[in-house]
């Protein structure tokens, strides 16, 4: 029941795969014409073989009659010249159809992946360890490539061989066909017993592996705390305790699956005796030439090779066909509900807001935000503020679209934002997080992210306002110095001064601030603030801040705690209320 | 690669009896062509079937030892690969872990992780594979070639020619593809990059619109990871067709000199086709061979990698009195003069001689401390000099990237001084064994790191032996008692890796909790209040001050509140000290400080002025 259900599930995968073979079908015709045509000629070359020994008796015992028996041996050697030249051909074309087919469909996976990637919701990615994601879209699909690759080659030339052999040597000689054929199994058989016995082997190993990557993950990722707390030794015990399991789980599983070559090899052996008894007992009695068995002798070779590999790549395909599996999970993973076709593009939004019946989850078990309601004026200035899980981020997550509402609505100038397009809302508003985010590349190109066409005195003036230029100019290459992935040595502050710096570029007609100076220090960051103001001069703007002195000038004060709104007004309205905000803003100045 | 080596010395009779045994193996697959050529010209020329049974028998036993020998080769093969490996990790892990926290800067850890993992796993393989082939092939080549002398010279003569034009094509196709596949790793390194960022910062992507962009940046690097990839291909995708035409031109060739040397009747039938089958023997054995080296390519690609952080210096430099001395003595000269510009150090910190060795437990120097982390670079601190006692309360504040978190690093010695002194107990840090050091010193670091494991596993990482009630007195400290009692498990309640199951409060808050189990004599708290809202920072403080013992407190912060209590703050601007003193000194005449606190407490300022 089970089997079925995962033999179904390979099934489906293989059809998957072979969809994304589609474009490549005639080189994949090709590359199955060239691996016949090699086959056979690589098979055929044997019977020349056997032809040139069988000569040899009449050079020793020659016929009546006969003239030079030489011209007939240069006409064997001039056909065996041929076939190996085809065949050397065939096989390089072979080669380069396979590297070509290969690499080209996983391009095409990889790339299909990543757009999958931008189309997910935020839900999926916040739901899912990165980790797992980059190891789908790297590991698995190289993983992927070398199994189908090897996979793909191998298990279509053996089993041409396999059916060539049986031809050739049938046309050769039926009995001693017979004796292969009877054999062979017995060699098909100790690969699959071997085999069954080691995947349990095999599982133990990967999930130990696993548990020890694990722990290398989260000890030197944060080395710096191990190193801290003097915690290397016990750190390497750990590491050591489960290093000795998978040594020992490694040794059994490589050990027991390594001895399934031998052991097909043995067989073969005895194939190769008995080929030989039976042939040499037939060319006693006459009925075959020592040039045929010789002949018989190479196929007998040639025969069992494949049945060796071809166990091993029933194993590499499957591997291939799990990464593939989980590949294609990825990709077919629900992507964002598409923008309506009659969406509507916000262009220059006035930036009145609307929150009506606003309720939102991320799990359904765990309630968060009900029954918000809040209207925002155009050019309003409006903070929130309260303590840490209260709903803020949340609400920055839902006036984005990164998450949609369960419940209510949400309109900017009138429209409800699931009727404009993701795009124009998105780039409506000019966001700058408590979580910098730089990429790897200049720092020019990370200023210019929302605005790649401006000019360089644009970039600058922006910089000046954000105060970020003066750091910039110190930088060893000032605006075209790049730096490393997630800001390589940068500072936190200056991180977001850059990030800060973005958003003065582009200025989109709305902002959001979600504790945008929480890394800055409070002179750089009251400088900013000036300029934070101009900015914000006729743009609807949210802000989060810790620092309540940052918000004091906001129009609305929204206080929330549990997702809810507890308190709303401007700061002399809030402390004069002597409620939650009150407490709150006192508590700075309490004295330790 | 070659240093790796070392790691199988522990293996030396496995990496010796493997191969020995596959040779063996290889020895008798030989003999089975003469046993061939015998029953031809004998058996098959004379009719004697019992010839060719006899024969037949010795081909099986031929075949039964080597099975045996083969078994017991692979076993020892694995042995000694998985033994390597599983040492070579150990060896590595343990290194990372000596690195200074430059070289973890330099290297960043992410690149680490991926040679202890998977690096070492294609080292395994391809010792594995090295240990079984590496000697067979060649020895199955060349003893080929041996056998056939024993058979007919002359006929010999083409295997000695046919030899050294495979050698030089196999090897000629290993030189021109190893820098390809090392090309083809760093290409997946930057399309791993790209994704991993992606993901990052999907949503400032998204917010600006620049998944086109992404897209277009991802379709780049994928396309030449591709383009070096089918390259690499193409290369070895020449391999098998040349080595076959090879093979089967020596094979074209004996059969004519085979022909002609049975025709002059040195040879015989048989003889000719034992030639034949060493001939086949060598192109299967090439087969592998390519194999091998292609596993062996990645093998060594990897290996190399993995020597590239073995050869990173491990840990901290050592060093003799004499250098210290001379270090420390280079600054002693100008030691008052140095900023005295903006310094306010009127607290007896900077009066008293620095050097001095009277210096008590838990107090903390800097002697003219300069910082630079890289050869050249700007310096991040320049010429600091405090005295913290026993029991002072320090604050560190300043601008972003004035050098707060530089500073404070330098006392566990995270990273070394470029010039002055930093003493812990009137003792260099550097002349400290870095253990002893850090066990002094409790550490909270900007982020808050948790590990997986209980609560309790956590929080003892400061001291194994605390008890839960030396545990719960370290939460109350740290106002992280209530994270705990809410906690269905308390103590035993599961951290999720990175702490994912908490909030970035709830984590600030354990980690302090965790810096205080330890008891320790010197407590760095590196910004690290910044997730609390004030209340709770204020909270905090107080119950820090309230702490028994006498521990040395250095808090860096951006806020005010936060430190204006502490018995000397020192103000830092682009890595100099512009103030030292208490908050009224301060307020008094650091320009600086002042406007750090008046951007913060502006209506207070203003009623008290």
């Amino acid at each position: 029941m089970k089997k079925t259900e995962k033999n179904e599930k390979q099934k489906e995968t293989l059809i998957k795969v072979l969809k994304y073979m589609k474009p490549y079908r005639w080189l994949v015709v090709l590359t199955i014409l060239m691996a016949a045509v090699s086959v056979a000629l690589t098979l055929y070359l044997p019977v020349l073989t056997g032809n040139a020994v069988d000569w040899l008796t009449s050079l020793i015992s020659p016929a009546e009659g006969a003239g030079s028996p030489w011209p007939a041996l240069f006409a064997i050697l001039r056909k065996m010249a041929v076939v190996v030249v085809l065949t050397a051909l065939a096989q390089w074309l072979m080669g380069i159809c396979n590297n070509k087919i290969v690499y080209s469909m996983i391009q095409d996976i990889r790339e299909k992946v990543f757009r999958r990637i931008q189309e997910l919701p935020l839900k999926y990615l916040d739901g899912h360890s990165q980790g797992d994601i980059v190891s789908r879209v790297v590991a698995d699909v190289d993983q992927f490539a070398d199994g189908l690759l090897i996979g793909f080659t191998q298990l279509f030339t053996g089993v041409v061989t396999i059916i060539g052999t049986l031809f050739f040597m049938l046309s050769v000689n039926v009995g001693i066909t017979v004796v292969v054929v009877v054999i062979t199994p017995v060699s098909l058989f100790v690969a699959s017993f071997i085999a069954k016995k080691t995947f349990s082997m095999f599982k133990l190993q990967s999930e130990t592996r696993g548990e020890q990557t694990n722990l290398i993950n989260e000890m030197i990722g944060n080395q710096k705390v191990v190193q801290a707390f003097n915690r290397e030794d016990e750190t390497l015990e750990t590491f050591d305790e489960i290093n000795g399991r998978l040594e020992k789980y490694s040794l059994r599983a490589i050990f027991f699956s390594s001895i399934t070559n031998p052991s097909t090899r043995f067989v073969n052996s005895l194939v190769y005796m008995g080929v030989g008894l039976t042939g040499a007992l037939a060319a006693i009695s006459g009925r075959l030439t020592v040039g045929q068995l010789t002949c018989l002798l190479s196929y007998a070779n040639q025969y069992t090779k494949p049945f060796n590999e071809i166990s091993g790549v029933v194993t590499e395909l499957q591997g291939a066909l799990a990464c593939a599996a989980r590949i294609f999970e990825l990709i077919e993973e629900e992507p964002q509900t598409a923008d309506a076709a009659d969406a509507r593009v916000l262009t220059d939004a006035k930036g009145a807001i609307d929150l009506n019946h606003v309720a939102f989850s991320y799990t359904p078990d765990k309630k968060l935000i009900e029954d918000l309601n809040l209207q925002v004026e155009p050019g309003q200035r409006i903070a929130i503020v309260g303590p840490t899980g209260c709903g803020k981020t949340t609400l920055i997550n839902l006036l984005m679209r990164f998450y949609d509402v369960n419940e209510g609505s949400i309109s900017v100038d009138g429209t409800d934002i699931r009727d404009i397009t993701r795009k124009s809302l998105r780039t409506s508003f000019g966001m700058v997080l408590q979580d910098t985010w730089l990429k790897r590349g200049t720092i020019r190109e990370n200023i210019t992210v929302g605005r790649p066409d401006a000019t360089d005195e644009e970039i600058i003036a922006a910089a000046k306002a954000s105060h970020a230029d003066s750091f910039i100019r110190r930088l060893p290459d000032g605006y075209d110095t790049v730096i490393g992935e997630d800001g390589g040595s940068l500072s936190g502050g200056q991180k977001q001064l850059l990030c800060i710096t973005r958003v003065m570029l582009s200025l989109p007609p709305m902002l959001i601030l979600d504790e945008a100076t929480s890394s800055i220090d409070t002179r750089t960051e009251q400088k900013i603030q000036k300029a934070f103001a101009t900015m914000m001069e006729g743009r609807t703007s949210f802000i989060v801040a810790h620092r309540l002195s940052t918000i004091q000038n906001a129009d609305v004060i929204l206080v929330m705690k549990d997702g809810h709104i507890i308190e709303q007004g401007n700061h002399e309205e809030l402390l004069a209320k002597g409620g939650f905000y009150a407490k709150l803003y006192n508590s700075q100045f309490a004295i330790a | 690669m070659k240093k790796l080596l070392v790691y199988l010395k522990d293996y030396k009779k496995e990496s010796i009896l493997g191969p020995l045994f596959k040779l063996l193996e290889a020895s008798f697959e030989l003999i089975v062509p003469l046993v061939v050529a015998s029953m031809i010209d004998v058996g098959i020329a004379q009719g004697d079937k019992g010839y060719v049974g006899r024969m037949c028998l010795i081909m099986a036993a031929l075949g039964l030892i080597g099975l045996v020998c083969s078994i017991t080769a692979q076993y020892f093969a694995a042995k000694a690969a998985v033994g390597f490996a599983t040492r070579l990790r150990h060896g590595v892990f343990e290194h990372i872990q000596k690195l200074s926290f430059s070289q973890l800067d330099r290297e960043g850890t992410a690149t680490l992780i991926t040679r202890i993992t998977s690096d070492i796993n294609q080292v395994q393989s391809g010792v594995n594979l090295a240990l079984r082939l590496f000697l067979r092939s060649p020895f199955i080549v060349f003893g080929a070639m041996i056998m056939a002398f024993t058979v007919d010279v002359k006929a010999a003569l083409i295997f000695v020619v046919v030899i050294p034009v495979l050698s030089v094509i196999v090897f000629g196709i290993m030189l021109v593809s190893i820098p390809l596949y090392k090309k083809v790793q760093s290409g997946l390194d930057r399309v791993l990059g790209t994704t991993r960022e992606n993901l990052t910062g999907v949503r400032v992507i998204r917010a600006f619109g620049q998944e086109p962009t992404e897209i277009s940046k991802f379709d780049g690097e994928n396309d030449a990871l591709k383009k070096i990839q089918t390259t690499a291909g193409r290369i070895s995708a020449l391999m098998n067709p040349l080595t076959y035409v090879v093979i089967n031109a020596g094979l074209i060739a004996l059969i004519y000199t085979g022909a002609l040397q049975v025709d002059a009747g040195v040879l015989s039938k048989g003889e000719v086709v034992a030639l034949i089958n060493y001939m086949s023997q060598i192109l299967v054995e090439l087969v592998k061979l390519a194999n091998l080296i292609i596993t062996m390519t990645k093998a060594v690609a990897c290996g190399n990698r993995i020597e590239a952080v073995l050869g990173m210096p491990a840990g901290l430099k050592e060093y003799t009195a004499e250098e210290l001395e001379a270090s420390a003595g280079v600054s002693t000269g100008d030691a008052q003069t140095g900023h005295s510009g903006k310094s306010t150090g009127q607290t007896g910190l900077s009066e008293e001689n620095a050097g001095s060795k009277e210096e008590e437990t838990g107090s903390v120097v800097f002697d003219h401390v300069g910082l630079r982390y890289y050869e050249g670079g700007e310096e991040a601190l320049t010429d600091i000099t405090f005295k913290a006692r026993k029991g002072d309360t320090i604050g560190i504040i300043g601008g972003t990237g004035s050098g707060k978190s530089s500073l404070v690093n330098l006392i566990p010695r995270f990273y070394d001084v470029t010039s002055g002194s930093v003493r812990v107990d009137g003792r260099d840090v550097r002349s400290y064994d870095t253990v002893t050091l850090r066990d002094k010193i409790g550490v909270v670091m900007q982020k808050a790191v948790l590990f997986q494991g209980t609560i309790r596993d956590n929080l003892k990482w400061g001291n194994e032996s605390a008890t839960d009630e030396e545990i719960y007195e370290a939460l109350r400290t740290a106002q992280a008692e209530e994270i705990v009692r809410q906690k269905k498990d308390g103590l035993d309640e599961m951290i999720e890796q990175e702490g994912r199951n908490l909030s970035g409060g709830q984590k600030q808050r354990l980690s302090i909790a965790r810096a205080l189990v330890k008891k320790p004599e010197i407590l760095i708290l590196d910004d690290s209040a910044s997730a609390l809202d004030y209340a709770t920072d204020a909270a905090l403080r107080k119950a820090l001050k309230e702490m028994p013992g006498d521990t040395t407190v250095f808090i860096v912060s951006q806020r005010a509140s936060s430190l204006m209590h502490a018995d000397t703050i020192i103000v830092l601007d682009d890595g100099k000290a512009v103030g030292m003193g208490t908050h009224e000194e301060l307020l008094k005449n650091c320009s600086v400080y002042q406007e750090i606190y008046y951007s913060q407490f502006e209506k207070k300022a203003g009623q008290g002025e």
